[in-house]
């Protein structure tokens, strides 16, 4: 009787283990917290059996990280920011030149396609395809907080100890924006671009005592703005969106200096072995239907023709509360990254977080 | 023949722990080392050299950093030894022999969530409009909401409550081993209570004292969660500065250089604190 158990038992592991090597397929996919939604997945493993779909949650940073320790190995599709292919690749070498061909590139928004082409496209090869786009810029509670319009209005002292953002390069750049000067011309030209990190790193150690606390994630900055403890703060725009509809005081405001408009990509990690799999996704996601699906989860608009009629009906409000078209026009979308500027900026970062002289 | 046996079933034995100590310790410090002596000069391009080095000692914000995780985890290590010691006391010497067990379990219940649960629990306790601030308003004691959070001290106060526990299994376990004659003798000769604490209780416990310290002090300089959840916009801790370097620089050269600088810092600091108490490894760790 055991014997017969022990053998059942070696044949189930070995049906198992060839289950997973032989016939079905897996797309590994490295993504964004919100961008893979069980409902799609399901959907897709429905219409795909022979595909199983995994999926590792991650950021910008984490996302390069990874894929730098292994060579571009260990996932099929990845989905970086379009600012963080081109330095990259150029540094690590982790992607690998998609085909256009195989994705339904018929769908996608025109300008959004051609500017993500533009930023990722090495020798003649196109590294990555546009996917959610979104913004970054303030959140206030209008009852509040209803003067704050600019980024350095955080700074604001009658706002004293209320307000919040986080210690990363976006504020540093709408910071740099508030001030008049323009970032991401000065990238061509280093040492004045340093200029510029220092006035915004004086500027923002100042602010530092009006400021509460520097927030880490979408969830703190959550609490602290649904309790009240702030009334503004530097935000994503689909964060603002989620608690505008759970207290419809809180919006999001384009800085009048416009908002940071970031793209969210497909690309393929340099060793990844399901490309077919991965265009399958790509096509799979840009289906209307789907869209919808998706921007209900990121919180963010497709980056497909007509996307704001896809969005769902409280996301739609949520956006038309906080965006004019001449809010859309003023976008500042963020520049692709030279090799130096991240160090630069870190510093700059490094010494604001250090600094204690306005306490 | 014996001893060829003999000698095989020692090699069985411990080749286990060598290969653990070789390939999860050993190698993957020879490649952080190897990392951090690497220069980048141009994309995909290094040289050997030891700027990473000279850019630490350079830049005051990373060794003051590193100077104030060290002091910071110093003050955690007294603290959890000053609160922990009459903890192990009590469940060593004067708790019976049925609520000892129920004490040990308790002091380790916390340790069955992990520690981002902890952070937040206490995060859910002190925020400004939090458990303790509201309750301390609707007692009347205060009438402004209060912001416990977001400060050095209750950065302390989650690495006391996340590494206690480690101070207090070995004192538990040294103390235990005390007979009570021992005790009962130093009063006998006319000692004290503190002469006795002092005299006979403290050297006794030592290996236990060095041991928890040594482990609650390592824990603490190389925690990531609670001082980043729990710290304020002016707290640094130096693992922070690591991550830092490793992620949103990508700077592996230098966050590895780090990486290895803390090592090394707290293992002098611990060679020290042997030092000055006029401790060895060997008679005090290898007892306990």
């Amino acid at each position: 009787m055991i014997k017969t158990l022990k053998t059942t038992g070696l044949i189930a592991a070995l049906m198992l283990g060839t289950a997973s090597v032989g016939s079905a397929e897996t797309l590994r996919l490295l993504t964004w917290g919100s961008y893979a939604p069980e409902e799609l997945i399901q959907k897709f493993e429905e219409r795909y059996p022979d595909i199983e779909v995994e999926v590792t949650f991650s950021n910008n940073e984490e996302m390069i990280a990874k894929l730098r320790a292994t060579g571009g190995a260990g996932f099929d599709l990845a989905q970086p920011s379009h600012d963080r292919i081109y330095s990259a690749q150029m540094e690590y070498d982790i992607y690998k030149p998609m085909d256009l061909s195989k994705i339904n590139t018929e769908a996608m928004s025109e300008s959004l396609l051609n500017g993500v082409k533009a930023n990722t496209t090495i020798d003649g090869e196109v590294y990555a395809v546009p996917h959610q786009w979104g913004t970054s810029g303030l959140m206030k509670n209008k009852a509040l907080a209803p003067d704050v319009n600019g980024w350095d209005d955080l700074c604001d002292p009658a706002y004293q100890g209320k307000t919040s953002m986080r210690l990363k390069r976006t504020i540093l750049l709408g910071t740099a924006f508030a001030m008049g000067k323009d970032p991401f011309a000065a990238y061509s030209d280093l040492d004045e671009y340093q200029k510029i990190l220092d006035e915004v790193a004086e500027k923002l150690i100042e602010c530092k005592s009006n400021i509460k606390a520097y927030w880490k994630g979408g969830d703190d900055l959550s609490a602290m703005m649904l309790s009240g403890e702030i009334v503004a703060s530097e935000t994503w725009d689909s964060t603002a969106y989620k608690l505008f509809a759970q207290n419809p005081d809180i919006v999001f405001v384009p800085p009048e200096t416009g908002a940071l408009a970031w793209i969210d990509t497909f690309a393929l990690p340099r060793k990844g072995k399901a490309d077919d799999a991965a265009y399958k996704w790509i096509n799979f996601v840009l289906e209307p239907e789907n869209v919808t699906i998706m921007s209900n989860s990121t919180g963010a608009i497709a980056s497909v023709k007509g996307a704001k009629d896809l969005l769902p009906e409280d996301k739609k409000a949520a956006v038309n509360a906080a965006f004019t078209d001449a809010d859309i026009d003023n976008l500042k979308f963020f520049a692709n990254i030279p090799p130096g500027v991240e160090d630069m900026e870190g510093k700059t970062l490094e010494k604001i977080k250090a600094a204690t002289g306005s306490e | 023949m014996q001893s060829d046996i003999k000698r095989l079933s020692l090699i069985l034995l411990f080749a286990p722990f060598a290969l653990w100590l070789l390939l999860l310790i050993i190698l993957p410090h020879i490649g952080i080392v190897a990392l951090s002596l690497r220069e980048k000069v141009a994309p995909r391009v290094y040289e050997f050299g030891f700027g990473n080095y000279i850019d630490f000692i350079q830049e005051p914000i990373y060794w003051n950093t590193l100077l104030r995780t060290g002091s910071m985890s110093i003050l955690v290590t007294i603290l959890a030894l000053l609160i922990g010691f009459p903890i192990a006391y009590y469940i060593a010497k004067i708790a019976g022999k049925r609520s000892r067990g129920a004490l040990f379990l308790l002091c380790l219940i916390p340790l069955w969530v992990s520690d981002l649960i902890r952070a937040f629990g206490w995060i859910l306790l002190l925020r400004e409009t939090g458990v303790v601030s509201s309750f301390l308003q609707d007692i009347g004691l205060i009438s402004q909401p209060i912001e416990f959070l977001y400060n050095d001290i209750t950065v302390i106060i989650g690495l006391v409550y996340t590494v206690i526990l480690f101070m207090i299994v070995p004192l538990v376990s040294t103390l235990d081993g005390m007979g009570d004659d021992m005790i009962e003798a130093g009063y006998n000769l006319g000692g004290s209570g503190f002469t006795v604490l002092r005299k006979i209780i403290l050297p006794y416990a030592m290996p236990g004292i060095v041991s928890g310290c040594i482990v609650v002090f390592m824990m603490t300089a190389g925690s990531y969660l609670t001082p980043i959840l729990l710290g304020g916009k002016n707290s640094s801790w130096f693992t922070e500065q690591i991550y830092d370097q490793f992620i949103t620089r990508f700077n592996w050269e230098s966050g590895a250089a780090f990486g290895f600088l803390l090592l090394a810092f707290t293992s002098l600091v611990v060679w020290l604190g042997l030092k000055l108490t006029g401790q060895t490894l060997a008679n005090t760790v290898a007892k306990s």
